[in-house]
């Protein structure tokens, strides 16, 4: 139940904070969002952690590449994207 | 460390996770949104490292692979984020996201070996889920890639029966789950991983044109709810929020992009089933255009009272947002009202345009959207466009049927004398034949988007 109430309340809040971007930052939100998701990471370490075999390590060792190219990638593009807005403040 | 503080810590970076999003939907909080998602992602991860449980003893297990590996993901991702042009950055993250989608199923797919008999019925199901969506999510994504990148055709690709074989895909899909449910076993799984990384492929096929990114957005929000079920069978709340958060975010943001663009999200993703191939028969024929040299471009402007500059892929491709300004710059300083037209899909991306005419310090106030433009073309004297080619195309209104049929498009038609800076008649991204190019009124100057703007520039300074 507890975990019902967590992804309940966590769709509501993710709904809420993005309704009201404007089409300049699709992009850039997107890529940030994108990069959120990287924290897969934390899981991918964990099941590391569990392996026994060298099929479950193997495994788990490409599952910890993806997610630290998805995680650590996802989040210096959208920098490199926001970087570009510096300039219009102005 | 107790389970309470990293819980707690847990806790944190879920916040920090709501507050990036939040900052990220606000141009001037975007930057500091991203790090903060940056500092709350780390956090996580650092914290791993230094819980234990009745299950695990620190340090960590195989903990010289577990650092292995983290470097190894480093050394790819960080060189391919900082020295990827600003034309390729949709499709970076595209494949970014498709390689969070295979973790997100690799994860599962070891939790599921490491369990084996002990898993319950509700932790098969969600692994069940996760292995399904993150292989859709990856192979998808690396189609997308390819179509973006121009590895492959860029059009949608359609075959005979395609809608049946996908449907049949579908359903083997969910039967091979269900068999999973109810046997138990790896090679059910194995086989539902391949099977779903085949419906990734299918999926995204017959979508093509600038519908792209709006699948790229919705793959985006499928990985993070395999993360969130993955959060289920690991047991962390932290993994529940975060991919809840980005799948709930993602859906809202992909429905936005879809209404940007005029189009239903129903549409973009199954229109392409029912689709036809075009009838390009005109296509292939030999019609005349009237293509012009820089010295006539240079002096139409001149004698312009308005100037409305339309800016499409192939300034990005040209890298010509710097040229573009100068000569926005030399038109403003003769006297001539200059204004850039930008459509919300233009480039590659939504927001493409906007980010690299940032780059090249364009005022802001000379940016103008859609609906503040088109209204102003019939007073405008010469519109040009740069690389721009569907978002112009007036058969997004006149041809029903065609695949940017309803799309709103920036009504250069309505412009007195037109401009097309083109690479070559090569149609856009969409493929459809543009009427616009054989008007009487348009002239066409070909060549790489740079070089013309460049020699338009001395042209116009001569004058």
């Amino acid at each position: 139940m507890a975990i019902l109430s967590i992804f309940v309340l966590s769709v509501f809040v993710g709904f809420e904070v993005v309704s009201k971007v404007s089409s300049t930052l699709h992009t850039p939100l997107m890529s940030g969002a994108n990069a959120i998701h990287g924290v897969i990471l934390v899981g991918a370490i964990i099941v590391a952690d569990h392996s026994k075999t060298n099929l479950e390590l193997g495994l788990s060792v490409a599952a910890i590449i993806l997610a630290t190219i998805n995680m650590v990638g996802g989040f210096v593009v959208t920098d490199r994207m926001l970087e570009m807005f510096k300039g219009n403040k102005k | 460390m107790s389970r309470t503080v990293y819980d707690l810590i847990g806790l944190a970076a879920g916040v920090a996770f709501i507050l990036a999003l939040k900052g990220l939907s606000h141009p001037k909080t975007a930057r500091r949104g991203n790090l903060i998602g940056a500092f709350g992602a780390g956090l996580a991860t650092l914290v791993v490292f230094f819980y234990s449980n009745e299950n695990s003893s620190l340090p960590l297990n195989n903990l010289g692979w577990i650092l292995g590996a983290i470097a190894i993901g480093l050394v790819i991702g960080v060189p391919a984020a900082r020295k990827v042009q600003m034309t390729q950055m949709p499709q970076l993250v595209a494949l970014f996201n498709g390689v969070g989608g295979g973790a997100a199923a690799l994860v599962a797919i070891v939790e599921y070996l490491n369990l084996g008999a002990k898993a319950t019925t509700a932790v098969v199901i969600f692994t069940v889920f996760t292995v399904i969506v993150g292989c859709v999510s990856f192979s998808g994504s690396i189609i997308t890639f390819m179509k973006l990148q121009e590895l492959m055709t860029t059009r949608p690709v359609i075959f005979p029966a395609g809608r049946f074989i996908i449907a049949a895909t579908l359903v083997s899909v969910i039967g091979v789950g269900g068999w999973v449910v109810s046997a138990l076993g790896t090679t059910p799984l194995l086989i539902l991983a391949g099977l779903s990384l085949l419906f990734g492929i299918l999926f995204v096929l017959p979508v093509g044109g600038a519908d792209v990114p709006i699948v790229i957005s919705l793959l985006n929000a499928f990985t993070g709810l395999t993360v969130a079920a993955s959060g289920y069978v690991l047991d962390s709340t932290l993994l529940i929020i975060a991919g809840t958060l980005v799948g709930a975010s993602g859906t809202i943001l992909t429905r936005k992009m879809a209404e940007a663009m005029g189009r239903s999200l129903f549409g973009t993703l199954f229109g392409a089933f029912t689709a036809k191939p075009q009838d390009l028969a005109a296509a292939g024929e030999e019609r005349p255009v009237k293509s012009g040299s820089p010295d006539d471009v240079a002096i139409l402007l001149n004698y312009a009272r308005r100037v409305v500059i339309v800016p499409g892929f192939g300034l990005a491709v040209a890298q010509a947002q710097h040229t573009v300004r100068e000569l926005a710059d030399l038109m403003i300083s003769k006297g001539i009202d200059v204004a850039y037209g930008i459509h919300p899909v233009a480039g590659r991306m939504p927001g493409h345009m906007n980010v690299l005419l940032a780059e090249a310090n364009v005022p802001y106030d000379q940016l103008l959207e859609m609906d503040e433009v088109n209204p102003t073309f019939g007073q405008t004297d010469v519109a040009i466009v740069i690389g721009a080619n569907d978002v112009v195309n007036p058969a997004a209104q006149t041809t029903p049927g065609c695949p940017i049929y309803g799309m709103p498009i920036l009504e250069v038609n309505n412009a007195a004398n037109i401009i097309f800076l083109k690479r070559s008649m090569r149609p856009g991204f969409a493929g459809i034949e543009n009427e616009l190019l054989y008007d009487p009124k348009t002239m066409l100057l070909f060549g790489d988007a740079k070089a013309s703007l460049t020699k338009v520039v001395s042209a116009l300074k001569a004058l």
